[in-house]
């Protein structure tokens, strides 16, 4: 990093680019994604015919080089958050499904080999929408994500993947999908996997929320995979892959409870009991200060932690807080939103019980949206 | 550009000031802790490096700055300078010359005649009285104009270093039938007659600073001592305006003591990590949350409660840097810093047993030192009563 990087001033100020691509996001979560969020998570509308759309935002596009047919578009962690942040408070669930192939993107633009940049990206700047994922998590509690249980073992010029990964966004259409295994000497390593090889099944989830994510779990029985598979070369920092995750996790929280507060406000401002606006109480009143407050200080740590990444700073501890910090706060948010509306928070006419449910996975989420 | 890290300079600044803190005040903590009301003198030579350092950083900033230029300015540098001074001491802290929200006031709000004579001094704020606390436009101590003079009389209460103290900034009323407009503070000069120190406060915690109770009996000030306008405005707008302005001092005086509660909780989190790792309990940012057990998911959870906190403090100060109105970021900050302030320190005398609960360690200490930072300049209940009214548009009436 240059010294430059260390002289610069504590400031929250957006830059053009951010705040003219934060417009284009925020029209876009208010005109396509929150209008179909509560129909998506009922069942009536397919996510599928959803995604498409996305391509107009050309958030997989813009990264990728000129050379390899992209727009060249240095995009910055910290702008990536914002995006994140904007697109979910349309809803979470289709804002994670939408940033995932990015994830993959990202991944690969950050670890890949040019070989593997030069293969796939190309894939990512047609203009239309390209269903791809990562693949992190695995059924069993106590997971650790640095210590995948999934297994890569070398049989002589290819691999063999054996495993089960769970909560994979947009697992049944994805045809690129990055999975995290253990090799043979206990490393960590990412595999690209195209398609659905012989020994590899698709099982869709049914989850209490992100039901437009079309989370599912993969299981993989002996796949064998070419060594061109193995991301990197297999140098893959997964430290780095989970922390930058972290915070694409954090910005979509930060996002979700934004929506929240802006819901809750005109609601209890409207509703009357005792013959005035349930907000000129303290109890209700005080409620949203504090969603306020909390979520104010979840935004600023998602910042810190992605501008230091945006800077090369070491960002591990830093995302590693925001992480715990909105988890516990989103969770809380999500409960009070559906508190503050009463029984009609209880109730599917509203979206605060989705954003409940959707918010109870912040803390359960690591590998996923890398920012 | 978005970048939450101290500008080096404010970093170089908490550095020299933590330096400070660890040699000059960490070593008195315990002795003026328990020989309350006894003033530190040892604390002189700190605060006059530290008023040395306040003049030298405030000289530059004068200059005409093109429009849209980020400011990282007094108002930051003060709350990093607070964050390494409460990391020493909050009590101590508060027990030296120049530390007082009087000297906030009249910077604030001064003329440069006013500034240039009593902005110097130890300026001490009387607001509370015995009748009035958060709601501070009800106070009784009336100021009346006769020839070129006021006259003051009343009864003001936990006033910081009101014994120390060479000056008073002190809220009186016009006319308190007029309500909040007619509040008007006054300068009053320690030592003036009719002006007495009556009473010391015996307290919870921060026993090296002084508390007083004060007493104005037909003190006579003069004319010029009013700070702002002393007409009282006649209509509803004017009047809000008018009281507005003596309120608006906390915008700039909450986020400092909410830095306060960040470099106290800081110290305690300090002492606990050291003492835990002791015992093989460390921070190691490797298992992931839901992995550790109950005494580490504490630690992590009360590192980023301290975080979160900080960083609410921080936008607060840039934004008054950058002159954008931060009245509802500066209770916000204060809101959280001064539970976090209280749950934190709480929490580390707790997870240390016995070591925490004993005077062995400091750690008892900074929790009952963090308690008043989540009640003076405004309560935990008043910060969420300030921040509500702004996110739903509320006027005071509506929202009592």
């Amino acid at each position: 990093m240059t010294d430059d990087a260390q002289d610069l001033l504590f400031d929250l100020t957006l830059t053009d680019e951010q705040r003219m691509n934060r417009e284009s996001m925020q029209r876009f979560a208010a005109a396509e994604i929150r209008t179909l969020a509560q129909t998506v998570d009922g069942g009536s509308s397919p996510a599928q015919d959803f995604y498409p759309k996305t391509a107009e935002l050309g958030l997989t596009l813009l990264p990728i080089s000129e050379a390899l047919g992209g727009a060249g578009v240095d995009r910055s962690p910290t702008s990536n958050a914002l995006i994140f942040e904007d697109l979910a408070h349309g809803d979470m669930a289709l804002a994670l499904g939408s940033v995932v192939p990015m994830a993959f993107v990202n991944t690969v633009l950050d670890q890949g080999s040019d070989a593997q940049r030069e293969k796939y990206l190309p894939l990512f700047c047609t203009g239309e929408f390209k269903a791809a994922t990562t693949a992190l998590l695995e059924p069993r509690a106590t997971f650790e994500p640095t210590e995948p249980g999934t297994t890569a073992t070398t049989t002589g010029d290819s691999y063999s993947l054996s495993g089960t990964k769970s909560m994979v966004p947009l697992g049944i259409d994805a045809d690129l999908v990055l999975v995290i295994a253990k090799l043979d000497n206990g490393d960590p390593a990412a595999f690209i996997v195209e398609g659905t090889p012989e020994g590899m099944s698709r099982t869709p989830e049914d989850n209490m929320g992100l039901l437009g994510a079309q989370l599912t779990t993969l299981t993989f029985e002996n796949v064998q995979l070419p060594a061109s598979a193995l991301l990197g070369g297999g140098n893959f920092d997964l430290q780095r892959f989970i922390d930058l995750s972290r915070l694409g996790i954090c910005a979509l929280a930060v996002g979700t409870c934004q929506a929240v507060l802006d819901y809750v406000i005109p609601y209890c401002n409207e509703r009357v009991a005792f013959g005035e606006p349930i907000t000129n109480r303290q109890s209700v009143a005080f409620m949203i200060a504090d969603i306020a407050i909390e979520l104010e200080a979840m935004r600023l740590m998602t910042w810190r932690a992605a501008s230091r990444a945006e800077q090369g700073l070491d960002f591990h501890e830093h995302a590693y807080l925001a992480k715990v910090f909105c988890s516990k706060h989103s969770m809380k948010i999500g409960t009070d939103g559906v508190q503050l509306l009463g029984g009609h928070g209880f109730c599917r006419e509203h979206p605060v019980e989705l954003w409940y449910r959707n918010l109870r996975a912040i803390a359960t989420l690591e590998g996923v949206a890398s920012v | 550009m978005i970048n939450l890290e101290l500008a080096k300079k404010h970093q170089e600044t908490f550095d020299q000031v933590m330096l400070l803190a660890e040699h000059m005040m960490r070593p008195y903590s315990r002795k003026y802790d328990k020989e309350e009301h006894t003033y530190p003198k040892e604390m002189e030579e700190a605060a006059k490096l530290i008023g040395g350092g306040r003049s030298s950083m405030s000289g530059g900033a004068k200059k005409d700055l093109p429009e849209g230029t980020v400011v990282n300015g007094g108002n930051m540098g003060a709350v990093v300078g607070l964050f390494g001074l409460c990391w020493g001491d909050v009590g101590l802290f508060l027990a030296m010359p120049g530390s007082g929200l009087g000297n906030a006031a009249i910077s604030a709000v001064g003329t440069p005649e006013q500034v240039k004579k009593y902005g110097d001094s130890y300026a001490a704020m009387c607001i509370t009285e015995p009748g009035t606390g958060s709601d501070s436009a009800n106070i009784s101590t009336t100021a009346v104009a006769d020839g070129d003079e006021w006259v003051l009389n009343g009864e003001k209460i936990y006033v910081t270093d009101g014994d120390r103290c060479d000056t008073l900034v002190v809220w009186a009323t016009l006319d308190k039938s007029l309500g909040k407009a007619a509040i008007k503070s006054f300068i009053v000069e320690k030592g003036t007659p009719g002006c007495e120190v009556t009473r010391l406060e015996h307290k919870l915690g921060i026993r090296a600073s002084d508390t007083a109770a004060i007493s104005f009996n037909d003190c006579r000030i003069p004319k010029a001592n009013v700070l702002g306008s002393s007409e009282i405005a006649t209509d509803a707008e004017g009047r809000k305006k008018a009281f507005g302005g003596v309120m608006q001092t906390f915008d700039n005086t909450r986020p400092p003591v909410a830095a306060m509660a960040i470099g106290t909780a800081r110290a305690a989190l300090d002492m606990c990590q050291d003492l835990l790792k002791e015992e093989g309990v460390e921070l190691r940012f490797d298992k992931k949350p839901s992995n550790l057990s109950s005494l580490e998911a504490q630690l992590y959870e009360m590192e980023a409660e301290w975080q979160g906190a900080r960083l609410l403090v921080l936008k607060a100060a840039w934004m008054a840097d950058n002159k954008t109105p931060n009245s509802m970021e500066a209770s916000m900050c204060k809101a959280k810093g001064g539970r976090v302030g209280n749950d934190v320190t709480l929490r580390c005398v707790a997870l240390c047993q016995s070591l925490g609960y004993s005077e062995n360690y400091l750690l008892e200490k900074f929790a009952r030192d963090s308690k008043i930072l989540d009640i003076f300049e405004g309560t935990q209940q008043i910060q969420q009563l300030i921040v509500a009214r702004r996110v739903l548009e509320k006027s005071s009436s509506e929202l009592k």
